[in-house]
């Protein structure tokens, strides 16, 4: 009993902790950090949630949760007699496991297929431009840069954006897709764009996928910068975001104004290092949380 | 494919062939190439006397268009399968940056 409650506290300390991490004032100064502190909260909010209802529907077994569900799985009888609660404690906390991990493998594939596509389309209609060696061109006036993430990840660049920008902002913004290529960061998204997808009314996932995506593109900024001039970087931000690339569908942009104007901000005026026993506390609590929920669901206390 | 799209018109893979003249390619390797294009579903291919004859089935610009609103992430569906470098803003958002521009610009 008490291994459920404690999960069941540590879910809600992460839900309510995640919720007060959105709005963390110091995370633009250390996206890295943040990014390492979301995905714990993350790893720990899905295993103690689904651990608190199983370890409640193994309690019969008077095991842990995972040796609890493989002497179920092995069909042991258990030391005491089911009862209804338990078995829809089973229930659920089943499903939301195979839920979660069909969402995060449905998210894996569909983002494989989606790429696999545009690699084929690029290698037809993209070209070779001797000014950009090793970046595909796209021919259309629109402003575009991105990569194509993957064992061999392909940096795209459209006519448009070559035309807008100058040739060291070029040189900044291949920087910037060279590192979120090196640093996989479309590996740091997909868990939070799955989880969003399993759960689009939740506004704290859906404002923690959007921290995220603003996270890794400082990340991203911040490992630039390190090979060409800030200034740079950040004029050619500013110069994507009033291109007006294409007309727009939907009217989904509000907030990107905002981050653009943040990640600007940071790169001409770098905020102070974040303390280091602050770093070292955040370190230790993702730590902390990655390895507890794991250990709660082996253990029973 | 480029052959194809300027063609305009249906193409056999002999046709094919004979006008990549820049490049000695067996018939055979043309067929293959058009008939795995196919079967991707970027060519459709319809009977004609023994021969296949083969057209784009989008155009050129189709596809374009297809590759930037996903880069753009117009798409609406927010998915993580490119990581973009910034996104266009519109309206009175767009001022506001156009205005950090110009006096970075200035400095």
């Amino acid at each position: 009993m008490i291994t459920a409650v404690v999960l069941a506290a540590l879910a809600t300390a992460c839900a309510v902790g995640s919720w007060r991490f959105t709005t963390a004032a110091w995370t633009s100064r250390a996206p890295r950090l943040a990014i390492i502190v979301w995905q714990s909260l993350g790893v720990a909010w899905g295993l103690a949630t689904t651990g608190a209802m199983l370890a409640y529907a193994v309690q019969p077994y008077g095991m842990g949760v995972l040796p609890g569900l493989t002497a179920f799985i092995q069909g042991e009888r258990p030391a005491q007699a089911w009862d209804a609660l338990h078995v829809l404690a089973l229930i659920a906390g089943l499903t939301s496991l195979t839920v979660l991990v069909a969402v995060l493998l449905t998210a894996g594939v569909q983002a494989l297929r989606a790429r696999r596509r545009h690699r084929m389309l690029l290698a037809l209609i993209a070209r070779d431009d001797p000014g950009v060696p090793g970046v595909r061109v796209l021919d259309h006036p629109g402003a575009a840069a991105y990569c194509v993430p993957g064992l061999r990840s392909q940096v795209v660049v459209s006519e448009g954006a070559l035309k807008l920008l100058s040739e060291d902002e070029l040189a900044a913004v291949l920087a910037h897709e060279a590192a979120h290529v090196r640093e996989r960061h479309d590996l740091v998204l997909l868990p939070f764009a799955a989880l969003r997808r399993a759960m689009p009314w939740s506004k704290v996932v859906a404002d923690a996928q959007a921290q995220v995506e603003l996270l890794i593109e400082m990340a991203a900024d911040d490992r630039a910068r390190r090979y060409c001039s800030p200034r740079r970087l950040a004029t050619a931000l500013l110069r994507f975001g009033t291109a007006g690339a294409m007309p727009t569908p939907h009217g989904m942009l509000g907030m990107h104004a905002q981050n653009v104007m943040a990640r600007v901000d940071r790169l001409i005026k770098p905020g102070p290092e974040l303390a280091t026993p602050v770093r070292y506390a955040y370190i230790a609590l993702s730590v902390s949380l990655v390895t507890s929920t794991p250990f709660l669901w082996v253990f029973q206390l | 494919m480029d052959i194809l799209w300027a063609g305009g018109s249906a193409l056999t893979a002999r046709e094919v062939g004979r006008l990549i003249a820049d490049r000695d390619l067996a018939p055979t390797t043309v067929m293959t190439v058009l008939d795995r294009l196919t079967r991707k579903g970027f060519l459709e291919r319809t009977r004609d006397g023994r021969a296949w004859r083969y057209q784009p089935a989008e155009s050129r610009d189709a596809y374009i268009a297809e590759l930037m609103l996903e880069a753009l992430d117009l798409t609406g569906d927010r998915s993580a399968a490119l990581t973009r470098f910034a996104q266009a803003v519109s309206g009175p958002e767009a001022e506001i940056l156009r205005r950090a521009l110009t006096e970075l610009e200035e400095e």
